[in-house]
């Protein structure tokens, strides 16, 4: 067997030392990596794959730890990927999810790995849905993605997640009213954290009206829960809803979800590796500085450019 | 898809110190060093420390240590990444260790020690060189 071979049969049987180096294999976009993705992929689609997702401070971290306590006491198998973001000027990142989730460390049945964004747009990094698939292919039931609230567009986590939770906590500084129309537009499930706070129940109320506000794209209707995770209240109701919702899902709504979800990684990867090549070729034939220059000088602008570059490159090939 | 690839320090604190400021110092340092950073917070079992290294994947483990406890807890921490095929991770250590204990840490495996007042620089270079050469 080849060590990549070693490895994959390593992550079906749940080996973690292969679960991990096949993350990094992937993180790193190495050359085994497609090989890797590839042969796991017909393994995978048996996890329920759950986003998490809320402005910093809001408590993810200790309410993931909740979830996956009560998940394991339940009997299931957990992966858990937690995202936080690569410092743009250092390259580097502090990576500390894992303090809210010590004892989880030892646990035979939980997998935590901490990614780095990378620069990746989106509160993920661009190889966390591939560490998902690991980890779903290893057996894990259930994988929660911890992303980054940070304040930018949240759609990335639809392109991983089956059932997304938005977690808020009130007096975070900004009222609910000012939480972003997009958080509010993907969450399957609300949960208001630290509920033992003032003004939770305003909070409750005003997710609510915003949620009136949405037209209904689907027949869920996104539940509010209210939790105080530091003491594991609410968890066993979060649970139960997010239960409901993966029922939901299979009743039928999740094809076409999946389907839109299997679309949209095509056509990103295809845009990946069109790129990727392309920039390569001109690189290794000196060409691209040449167009820089022309383009720095105007003597043409970066659409002609393009167009030019790929008339040659792709035949028969007509751009809008 | 290029993604760079950065070097993974875990930085953790074994046994039971009761405070950590000079390990989130050195994390910072080794984060602004461009480095992904994981920090597990206090009180860290021996398992706890390598069950981690090796779900991370890590390159590196800087074991921060004040309370004197490093003679019963780095050999086995060893002992476990031995165990558990860990072979190429960079282990060095800092924080209170006597001077008369850093041979037979040497010995056991650990790369160097550092004592309070070492430059964050120090850190960062010597993790960087020992990248370089492949460890």
């Amino acid at each position: 067997m080849t060590k990549i071979e070693e490895f994959i049969d390593g992550v079906l049987k749940g080996d973690r030392r292969s679960i991990a180096k096949t993350i990094t294999l992937i993180e790193n976009n190495l050359p085994e990596a497609q090989k890797a993705l590839s042969l796991l992929y017909p393994h995978t689609g048996g996890a329920h794959i759950i986003g998490v997702t809320g402005p910093t401070g809001s408590g993810k971290s200790t309410l993931i730890h909740r979830l996956v306590a009560e998940l394991r006491k339940r009997g299931k198998k957990v992966g858990v990927v937690a995202v936080d973001p690569t410092s743009p000027f250092s390259g580097g990142a502090f990576l500390g999810d894992r303090v809210r989730m010590q004892e989880l460390s030892t646990d035979e049945g939980v997998f935590i790995r901490s990614m780095a964004t990378r620069n990746t747009p989106g509160g993920v990094a661009r190889a966390t849905k591939d560490a998902v698939k690991v980890l779903d292919a290893s057996g894990k039931e259930v994988v929660i993605v911890e992303a980054v609230g940070a304040g930018q567009s949240e759609v990335e986590i639809m392109k991983i997640a089956q059932t997304i939770v938005v977690v808020l906590a009130p007096g975070l500084g900004d009222d609910i009213q000012a939480i972003k129309a997009g958080l509010m537009e993907i969450g399957d499930i609300f949960v208001v954290n630290k509920a033992d706070r003032e003004n939770v129940n305003k909070a409750v109320v005003d997710i609510e009206a915003m949620l009136d506000m949405n037209p209904e794209k689907e027949k869920w209707r996104s539940p509010v829960v209210t939790t105080t995770a530091i003491a594991g209240e609410g968890i066993i109701e979060l649970l139960d809803k997010i239960d409901e919702h993966r029922k939901y899902l299979e009743a039928g709504a999740i094809e076409i979800r999946r389907r839109e979800r299997i679309e949209t990684e095509l056509v990103e990867v295809i845009k990946e590796k069109v790129a990727e090549s392309i920039v390569e070729d001109l690189k290794r034939k000196g060409q691209l500085d040449e167009v820089v220059r022309k383009i720095l000088s105007r003597e043409t602008d970066p659409y002609s450019a393009a167009d030019m570059l790929l008339a040659k490159r792709l035949k028969g090939f007509k751009t809008r | 898809m290029s993604s760079e690839r950065r070097i993974r320090v875990l930085v953790a604190k074994p046994g039971l110190d009761s405070h950590d400021r000079g390990a989130k110092v050195i994390a910072r340092a080794f984060r602004d060093a461009g480095m992904e950073v994981i920090y597990t917070g206090l009180r860290q079992t021996p398992e706890q420390v390598v069950e981690t290294a090796l779900q991370e994947d890590v390159d590196v483990i800087a074991l921060s240590i004040l309370s004197g406890a490093h003679l019963a807890l780095f050999p086995r921490i060893m002992e476990l990444l031995k165990q558990r095929g860990l072979n190429d991770v960079l282990v060095f250590a800092g924080g209170i260790i006597p001077k008369e204990d850093v041979p037979h840490l040497k010995e056991i495996g650990i790369a160097e020690v550092f004592g309070p007042g070492t430059r964050t620089e120090t850190l960062v270079k010597f993790i960087q060189e020992n990248m370089r050469k492949g460890k």
